[in-house]
């Protein structure tokens, strides 16, 4: 077995338990844990409360799971949303060519240098933490979709003079069935890998926001509970509980997404024949 | 000739991204479904003790001018590009009260640039240096180590390393300051100033640096390990072109292009790491600047702080990208 699959499979697997905390998890909560006062505070773990309770009186266990499913759902909206503007973005950019190509090129490269989150910061600090986690996603995806659309703009363009190509072309094929027949299996397994690097950038973008409270203050993902937890005082109080389980699951998950779309993109390289 | 449609077509690049970035900070306000003078108002009057009715009216006066509510909309527009670009002028600060914004910014700004700079500067050369080393000795023990240990730490955000170095060298171990404190007592520029100052940005210093380094060290090990098997390569060994020769003058000079046209794309994302940091530790920069604005509706102060981060990453972003075919021959002014 090969480097890169032992990296495919040890994220795949760091994510399978990810999943499970985040999006089966959920379905089997006793009770909302976003609300306060329903469990005593400040338990330590036992097994009625897996990871404590925290000082606002809730499961720690079922908090936790509740975030990471949030944060799981701004991950991957953004993604799947920006992976398919950029990949039609770039693939019309690379093919159409001329004035429609530069004036995209221009405006992939302006999206990738503006620094999105003084702008951001800005945004939720005129909504003072009334931005739903949609909103919030819906502004990622404005900042997120010129990679993918740079990467498949110049993947068109290699590809645009592949020997195959020109087969299909002069053998009569339509253009947009190139496209999808010809050339989208190629950029799949990319973008595949892609989209999962774009779940990893857009749930920091989100935590970065709510670790200093300007995300959605009524939701709860993974990054308001630490800002929670820094509110009240968990760290001079010594909670490692309530501060600990947010922040061991944004690394956790970070490094499976990692692992999982690098391994990925190694792979489709591999198959590709370098 | 070429130089000059190079230069050309970076700066029309450069202008248009700063015109879009202003006019999104300059839009955002606009766009929200409430009144923003009276709604910050309101939330100054909460706070602060008993004000005059002038007081009142001048605080209002200025709200208006920040967010660029008199007169027409085109002429709001064109005052704000001059507040922006000519006179850098953003009102006095509303929290701090008649401090100007200008100011305040900076007293903040040399922090930030010198946490930023020194930081992405130490991971840019020691993930390159070892990067290089590693990428050479790519079947050796600590390479793989190594490239390990980058994997493990590069995904995390910056504030989560920071977070986390928070609660070990703060907390567990109680070893190093978590919040940044220095005595106005000490002069600036003597030893003790300098050492307090240095003290207390180890640890924002630090977890910024892991990070990066994390990334640079994987990029450069991947570039130097493909081209390590260059036959090129091959050919200096056989001749007899000692180790450190042939790393620094064959494969670093090959690999160090990408890396800096890499320097100049994720810029805009460590500034973004380095605003949450500051404001994790208090470290007296921009980020801070930035946090204490949203938390007492300083709004003149927001907009002063935001437009000169966009400003700021821009203009580094364009710098660096004007360097690079000094280096590169192959591509200059292309």
């Amino acid at each position: 077995m090969s480097k890169t699959n032992t990296r495919l499979l040890l994220g795949a697997a760091i994510l399978a338990v990810i999943f499970v905390l985040g999006v089966v998890m959920p379905l089997f909560a006793p009770e909302d844990p976003r609300i306060w006062n329903t469990q005593p505070r400040n338990l330590k773990p036992s097994v009625d409360h897996l990871l404590g309770t925290t000082n606002l009186g809730q499961d720690t266990f079922w908090l936790l799971a509740w975030s990471t499913r949030n944060s799981l759902i701004i991950g991957f909206l953004v993604a799947i949303a920006a992976t398919v503007i950029g990949v039609l973005a770039g693939m019309t950019a690379g093919f159409v060519g001329g004035v429609v190509d530069r004036v995209l090129t221009l405006l992939m490269d302006v999206f990738i240098v503006v620094p999105s989150l003084p702008i951001l910061i800005l945004l939720a600090s005129m909504l003072q933490g009334k931005a739903s986690i949609y909103l919030i996603s819906g502004i990622l995806i404005i900042f997120n979709w010129p990679w993918p659309a740079r990467q498949s703009r110049s993947m068109a363009l290699s590809m645009r003079e592949r020997e195959f190509v020109n087969t299909a072309w002069f053998s009569g094929e339509q253009g947009w069935k190139i496209i999808i027949r010809e050339i989208f299996p190629f950029i799949t397994a990319w973008a595949f890998a892609n989209l999962i690097n774009t779940v990893l950038v857009a749930i920091g973008a989100e935590s970065s926001l709510a670790v200093i409270g300007l995300s959605s203050l009524q939701e709860s993902t993974l990054g308001t509970m630490i800002y929670w937890a820094l509110q009240h005082q968990a760290l001079l109080g010594r909670r490692w509980w309530w501060i600990g389980a947010p922040v061991v699951t944004i690394v956790v998950m970070f490094i499976g997404l990692f692992l999982f779309s690098t391994g990925l993109s190694e792979r489709s390289a591999e198959r590709r024949g370098r | 000739m070429r130089f000059a449609v190079f230069l050309l077509s970076r700066l029309l690049t450069y202008v248009i991204v700063v015109w879009i970035g202003m006019t999104a900070v300059f839009l955002v306000p606009r766009l929200m479904p409430t009144d923003p003078v009276s709604a910050m108002l309101g939330r100054v009057m909460s706070q602060g003790a008993f004000m005059e009715p002038a007081q009142v009216e001048a605080i209002r006066a200025s709200l208006t001018a920040s967010f660029g509510l008199e007169g027409t909309l085109w002429e709001q527009y064109l005052g704000f590009m001059r507040r922006v670009f000519i006179t850098f002028d953003f009102g006095p600060s509303l929290a701090m009260f008649p401090t100007p914004v200008s100011q305040l910014i900076g007293r903040a700004l040399p922090w930030s640039l010198g946490l930023l700079l020194a930081s992405t500067l130490i991971a840019w050369v020691l993930g390159n240096t070892i990067g290089l080393l590693a990428g050479y000795h790519r079947l050796r023990a600590y390479s793989k180590f190594l490239e390990g240990f980058a994997v493990l730490v590069y995904p995390i955000p910056y504030y989560i390393l920071a977070l986390i170095m928070i609660i070990l060298f703060g907390y567990v171990w109680g070893i190093l300051p978590t919040n940044f404190s220095m005595s106005p007592m000490l002069k600036p520029w003597t030893l003790d100033y300098v050492w307090a100052a240095i003290y207390n940005s180890i640890l924002p210093a630090l977890s910024i640096v892991i990070v990066n380094f994390g990334w640079w060290f994987l990029s450069m090990k991947a570039l130097s390990s493909t081209l390590a098997e260059e036959e090129y390569v091959d050919f200096a060994k056989l001749k007899g072109v000692g180790e450190g020769r042939i790393m620094s003058r064959y494969v670093a000079q090959n690999a160090i292009l990408p890396q800096i046209t890499m320097l100049a794309l994720v810029l805009g994302g460590v500034f973004n790491g380095a605003l949450i940091t500051e404001i994790l530790f208090s470290y007296p920069g921009v980020g801070s600047l930035i946090y204490s604005a949203v938390l007492q509706a300083d709004y003149n102060l927001l907009m002063g702080t935001i437009s000169l981060s966009i400003l700021a990453v821009s203009t580094a972003t364009f710098v660096v990208d004007l360097i690079y075919p000094f280096i590169d021959p192959r591509i200059r002014y292309r």
